[in-house]
């Protein structure tokens, strides 16, 4: 069974490369537009993995995060952030919270696929 | 499912950015200290940089990383957001409006921007971009194979964070042949086990010229929370063939415990990748249109069942033509309910082009809106915004005065245009209000002579008078200026107001200020009418413009041509004889409908044969050919399947306030 995985972006376009992306790769898309709603998304369906922007309105990444990773449905499951640049501060807090891996954009998308199967398998 | 071009919805999605960053820089002109603001213009420009570069606006992205180091240094609160750099930074952002509207166009200036931006916020150089890197680096070129052992142990909370420690196995795997043994020595006994922290130690023998780079890509995750180890082992140690069996089938069982959190969650549906958060989504305005179309051709379909089933005695038929229209009408007020957009999205374009007034004038305004959350046709809003530009222009332009002129005549020194939505009946009245000077009446009256508008002696009132404002070529600006003046535009204003259905209409006060009102139908597609007869054709006014009907008496019938006015309740209405307009040839029924039909203050009697009743009418536009007709605004299909054409009531009632002029100079 192909696995399904959450994105959350406030920007649609970053979104529907994402989910393109991943949808041609013979992965489910779930996509919510913040962090509250992805936290919504990721506690009432079976998500294999999580894949989320930092700089988001009404909730940040990191606060998803930590408010994902209170709650026993993220056990186990793969959080990759997508940061634009390489922001160690944001990436270490992240790391705390319970990131699994992170993205740098801009990506290729062979990259990114590579990094969605090494946190989250094929 | 097709998928739009991901790269057009970037664009959308940017000018949507593009519009939040300048009402936030503009509300943080307003309101330096608010952090949230700093934030929202701060992840505005974030996002445009993140999804310019992914979608290949590369120097959008360079330019906006240029724009994000300055502006960081407001969000640090090294940096004020004065006007100054507001002003730049606004400056800024038209250029990325540039760069994105007009890709691969070699634009000047970026720098330049760029560098009073930097002085502003720091009087110094901001650091060189920093070229993003993917995370995934290449793998360094090696020397000759060799046999490596790596030793791992993972973060104990790597298992709840979502390491998968298979996973992991499996890309040293595959980085070449390997053999890999589970060291269990510090796994507790089962009573204390936690199956969410990984206990076992991992060895992993691999065969390949230097693996180091190759593994740090495996670790990238995890490096900085675990022991790891890569070494070289000495050619005589063990090879590293069938060393041990038992060894390997240790990996899927580890594997095992970290699944194990996941088991009980596949056990529920998968969820469809179809199901997409979110409360809105995006439609193609031509979408919209379309829709509204057909929603139109079903109600002249459902008017002209309910009139096969008016003259029909069949109940069934009756009930369901009955059950059809009140469906028909409901889907219609929800079609149009989806046209409607909040005319703010429109008001807050403005708030910058009073910025740039003020600047450019320099003139102090303070602009305040009100009635944002009003809403109106989309197209209507799209149509409504060159007229409102002129209005505010003219607003600040000519209706402010002076600072020196303002503290004369003891007013505040900042002036104050106002830009206000609110709903009357089924129109919605839009006005542009300034505090300055107030129309000057005489100077209008004497340019509207001049330009042979009006005659030395012709009697106007002031309403009539302000609305000669509005012929071509009227100007009254003693100073022609960059901005207004140039004659051409209010005329033109008035024409695509018109051309709405809607009005304009000036007040103002000499001395405290001016305002322009217009009042718009809430939608262009579908109106309520009523129907009426002239000799044997049918023809439909709108609705909203009828005020009353009358019969038209005897007496009044009677008298000669040119002295056509109607006394009703003691005010004298001019009336137009539809017949004799369309030449009718057919002799007029006995007694003779009046139509009362107004707009704004003015009102005009239209003369019919009979009135008919009132049927939703779904506009169609006249073809080309036929734009240069005035008396019709359009066409509708009646439930007969015959046209009647639509009466352009303010055109009517202008020919009869004509007529009424003529009479009153005779």
């Amino acid at each position: 069974m192909s696995k399904t995985i959450l994105t959350i972006d406030d920007s649609a376009s970053i979104r529907q490369m994402v989910a393109l992306t991943l949808a041609s790769a013979g992965y489910n898309v779930l996509e919510a537009g913040n962090g509250a709603e992805g936290f919504d998304q990721a506690t009432s369906h079976a998500v294999d993995a999580v894949i989320t922007d930092l700089n988001m309105p009404v909730m940040n990444g990191i606060e998803f995060i930590r408010k994902y990773r209170s709650h026993p449905a993220s056990k186990g499951v793969p959080i990759v952030l997508l940061t634009t640049e390489s922001d160690e501060e944001l990436k270490r807090q992240a790391k705390e919270a319970g990131a699994t891996g992170w993205i740098v954009k801009p990506f290729k998308q062979d990259q990114f696929l590579a990094v969605v199967k090494k946190v989250a398998g094929a | 499912m097709s998928m739009p071009d991901p790269s057009e919805t970037f664009r959308q999605e940017a000018r949507e950015l593009i519009e939040q960053l300048e009402q936030g820089l503009l509300d943080l002109e307003q309101r330096p200290g608010d952090g949230d603001l700093v934030n929202s213009v701060f992840r505005a420009l974030h996002t445009i940089k993140g999804s310019g570069a992914m979608f290949g606006f590369t120097e959008v992205a360079t330019f906006v990383h240029e724009f994000e180091t300055a502006f960081d240094r407001v969000r640090k609160g090294e940096s004020a957001p004065t006007p100054e750099l507001i002003a730049v930074a606004l400056d800024a952002k038209d250029h990325v409006h540039k760069l994105i509207e007009e890709p691969g166009v070699q634009l000047a200036g970026g720098e330049a921007i760029l560098v009073a931006l930097r002085k502003i916020v720091a009087g110094g150089a901001a650091p060189a971009p920093v070229p993003a890197a993917a995370a995934v680096a290449a793998p360094a070129s090696a020397p000759a194979a060799g046999l490596w052992r790596i030793r791992f142990r993972l973060p104990a909370d790597c298992i709840a964070f979502g390491t998968n420690p298979l996973l992991l196995l499996e890309e040293i795997a595959g980085i070449g042949p390997c053999v890999v043994r589970a060291l269990t020595d510090q796994v507790p006994p089962l009573a204390a086990l936690d199956p969410e922290v990984p206990h076992v130690e991992w060895e992993v023998d691999l065969e390949a010229a230097d693996p180091r780079a190759a593994i740090d890509d495996v670790f990238l995750f995890l490096r900085d929370g675990m022991d790891l180890s890569v070494e070289p082992v000495p050619s005589e140690a063990a090879s590293p063939a069938p060393a041990a069996a038992a060894e390997i089938a240790a990996v899927p069982e580890a594997a095992h415990a970290a699944k194990e959190a996941k088991e009980t969650k596949e056990t529920k549906t998968p969820a469809a990748a179809a199901e997409k958060a979110g409360s809105s989504m995006r439609v193609p305005a031509e979408r919209l249109d379309e829709l509204m179309d057909r929603v139109g051709e079903l109600v002249i379909a459902q008017a002209r069942l309910t009139q096969i089933a008016a003259s029909s005695s069949d109940i069934g038929l009756k009930t369901i033509a009955e059950e059809l229209e009140r469906l028909s009408s409901g889907l219609r007020d929800t079609t149009m309910g989806i046209r409607m957009v909040p005319i703010g999205s429109l008001f807050g374009r403005f708030r910058r082009l009073v910025h740039d007034l003020s600047r450019d004038l320099d003139k102090e305004i303070e602009f305040i809106t009100t009635g944002e959350e009003t809403e109106l046709d989309k197209t209507m809003i799209e149509r409504l915004a060159d007229p409102l530009v002129h209005l505010i222009r003219n607003a600040v332009d000519h209706g402010l005065e002076d600072a020196e002129i303002r503290a004369r005549s003891g007013k505040p020194a900042h002036g104050t245009v106002r830009l206000s939505a609110v709903y009357a009946g089924a129109e919605v009245a839009i006005s542009v209000s300034d505090d300055g000077a107030g129309l000057n009446a005489e100077r209008i009256r004497a340019k509207a002579e001049e330009a042979g508008l009006l005659t030395p002696d012709a009697k106007v009132t002031e309403a009539e008078l302000f609305q000669m404002i509005f012929h071509p070529g009227f100007s009254t600006a003693k100073e022609i200026t960059a901005l207004s003046g140039r004659g051409v535009g209010m005329d033109v204003v008035k024409r695509t107001i018109d051309g709405l259905r809607g009005s304009i209409d000036l007040t103002s006060t000499p001395g405290k200020g001016t305002t322009a009102t217009l009042r718009l139908p809430l939608t262009l597609a579908i109106i309520d009418g009523m129907l009426v007869r002239v000799g044997n054709g049918r023809y439909t006014i709108p609705l909203a413009a009828v005020e009353e009907c009358v019969e038209l008496p005897a007496s009044a019938d009677q008298v000669s041509r040119g002295r056509n006015f109607l006394d009703i309740r003691g005010s004298l209405v001019p009336f137009i004889r539809l017949r004799e307009i369309f030449g009718c040839q057919t002799p007029p029924d006995e007694h003779q409908k009046v139509v009362i039909v107004s707009s704004g203050d003015m009102r005009v009697g239209l003369v019919v044969d009979q009135i008919i009743g009132n049927n939703q009418t779904v506009i169609k536009q006249l073809s080309k050919l036929h734009s240069g007709i005035k008396t019709f605004s359009g066409a509708t299909i009646l439930g007969d399947g015959t046209v009647a054409l639509i009466l352009d009531a303010m055109h009517l009632v202008g020919v009869g306030q004509s007529f009424e002029q003529a009479g009153r100079a005779a």
